[in-house]
């Protein structure tokens, strides 16, 4: 059960603002959704989870320093910046 | 050439070369895509692309790809043209940097015309959630080219383009492929790097090749595959086909779980009895994970995309509002104005899924399905070299026709368990039914492209002649 309520809390984790129309309607879209991934609670055999199919090594490289983007680069796809930084929202109210 | 259209090999552009000027080809390309109405590109670089031409023409480009004109999909990003996803959050992004494979296409010579459409973030099947319209079918026009790697299907079937690039997530190389009429390969897991692919979900995604024909795939996989330290996910070894399996006895098996409707396995039953004429074993094979394989699929996909996405801010690039506001009213502002609703949708999905409470029961046992996945094609492939099954379970959708979120998912059944276990596996058409054009699934262990190339120019010749 997924009610109006977990979808606005859910909304609200993801950062997502959401109208009282969009909520009915992802209400609705998410429950069947999540009814169908309820199939996983026949899985009874427990085994490892499997995070990555490679089995791979961490492999390092030598520590040497290289070129980086230039200032003008990394700020080139921003609207708001300021005196060479990025200016991002208020964090604090 | 099997079910193609309009579509061009590389040997016969090749061919055209040899008389006359590339510049006056790439220009000809350029009109036919301004004609089209298959909407398949978001960018043209035209100006570029013809400059290249030019310096073609004056003997001054070398490469396995020089003047062989290539379409890049749009999420694979390409210093100085804008890479979009697809996405109104993306609309007017630039990358300072080309994606790994980019920079080899260029070494190559190869001379890139454009940005492909695709699905929102890669996220759909149909091409029908891109912010930059809808793809059409290059058979018919009112009906879908497939996704999420839609354009670069349609532009290779509509002979927009001679050689794309895709990205593979759950199926959206191979489903576009299969229904514009084309080959597309997703490779084995970490074969390409994943350098400078804008990410909808890490662990299951590649980019890959796509082509009108077999051996133009394989060229392309060459290419593009091979080591890259700036992926940490890149195996460190490179593809080079040799055609070693050429008179191999190949044991190929039929995925009992993995069907489709009528239309579709028909086809594919014709096509499995061409196989046992040309005198290979065909046998059958059941997986019995594959019931909770899409289930546990869009469990990952989703959990991975919710963390992903988490860096459209609207600050350090992206869509931005006008005016700065407190950070939790601005940053969710410029999230529910730069995505569509299938992103939205994802990202809550896998909110969700991984929200305290849930995570037992949706992502790790996701994971653990996907340990049985695996499974199951270890002990396949222990009977077999190959599996295959119809690519799509169904025709290419008309326009508009699939509505319901879940519906659509469905869709995906015959192609994510590959993604899930980071198998290789190539759509190949075989022909068509009604006018439209089916895809053969052919399935390999890990790093086995040498076979399923190998096994697809055999097939590819013979569904040729069976026509």
């Amino acid at each position: 059960m997924l009610t109006i309520d977990d979808v606005y809390k859910i909304a609200e984790l993801a950062k997502i603002e959401i109208t009282k129309e969009e909520a009915e309607k992802f209400q609705k879209e998410l429950m069947s959704i999540v009814d169908y991934f309820n199939v996983l609670d026949e899985v009874k055999e427990d085994v490892e989870p499997t995070f990555h199919v490679l089995p791979l090594k961490n492999v390092f490289r030598e520590d040497v320093p290289k070129e980086g983007l230039s200032r003008e680069e990394v700020l080139a796809n921003a609207k708001h910046k300021e005196n060479g930084y990025f200016k991002g929202p208020k964090i604090v109210e | 050439m099997t079910g193609k259209v309009n579509g061009i090999t590389v040997e016969e552009w090749k061919n055209r070369l040899e008389c006359e000027k590339c510049y006056d080809l790439i220009s000809e390309l350029f009109d036919r895509i301004k004609k089209s109405r298959l909407n398949a590109y978001i960018t043209l670089c035209e100006d570029e692309a013809l400059k290249q031409a030019e310096k073609y023409d004056s003997g001054k480009v070398e490469g396995r790809l020089s003047g062989i004109p290539v379409a890049v999909k749009d999420c694979i990003s390409t210093k100085g043209i804008r890479t979009t996803c697809g996405s109104k959050m993306l609309e007017n992004y630039v990358p300072p940097f080309d994606a790994h494979v980019v920079e080899r296409l260029k070494q190559e010579g190869a001379i890139i015309i454009g940005k492909t459409n695709m699905d929102e973030f890669a996220m759909g099947t149909t091409t029908e959630t891109s912010y930059f319209g809808v793809v059409r079918n290059p058979y018919d026009e009112e009906r879908v080219a497939g996704g999420s790697s839609g354009g670069s299907g349609a532009c290779l079937g509509g002979g927009e383009a001679v050689l794309a690039l895709g990205s593979d997530t759950g199926g959206s190389i191979r489903c576009p492929a299969s229904f514009c009429g084309v080959v597309g390969l997703k490779p084995t897991y970490g074969l390409v790097s994943r350098y400078g692919l804008i990410p909808y979900a890490n662990s299951l995604e590649q980019i890959g090749p796509m082509a009108c024909c077999v051996r133009d795939v394989a060229v392309l996989l060459e290419v593009i595959a091979g080591k890259d330290e700036r992926d940490s996910t890149n195996a460190g070894r490179g593809f080079k086909f040799e055609n070693r399996y050429e008179n191999h006895s190949f044991r190929i098996g039929i995925v009992k779980e993995m069907g489709g409707n009528e239309d579709v396995t028909g086809r594919f039953e014709e096509v499995a009895e061409l196989i046992r004429e040309m005198g290979y074993e065909v046998g059958e094979v059941s997986m019995s994970s594959f019931k909770y394989a899409l289930a546990a699929y869009y469990i990952i996909a989703t959990g991975e995309a919710s963390s992903n996405l988490a860096r459209y801010d609207g600050v350090r690039y992206g869509f931005a509002l006008e005016e700065l506001d407190s950070w939790t009213r601005y940053f969710s502002k410029v999230r529910a104005l730069g995505f569509g609703d299938e992103v939205k949708r994802r990202i809550m999905l896998g909110t969700y899924a991984l929200s305290a409470g849930y995570y037992g029961k949706y992502y790790l046992k996701a994971l653990k399905v996907r340990t049985l996945v695996k499974r199951d094609f270890e002990r396949a492939f222990s009977d077999f070299d190959l599996l295959i099954s119809p690519t799509m379970p169904a025709l290419p959708f008309k326009i508009g026709e699939l509505t319901d979120p879940l519906t659509m998912y469905k869709m995906d059944v015959n192609t994510v368990p590959v993604n899930m276990a980071g198998i290789p596996a190539m759509s190949l058409p075989v022909g068509l039914v009604r006018g439209l054009p089916v895809g053969l699934q052919i399935m390999g262990n890990h790093f086995g492209e040498e076979k399923i190339i190998s096994f697809a120019l055999k097939v590819e010749e013979r569904v040729k002649e069976a026509l």
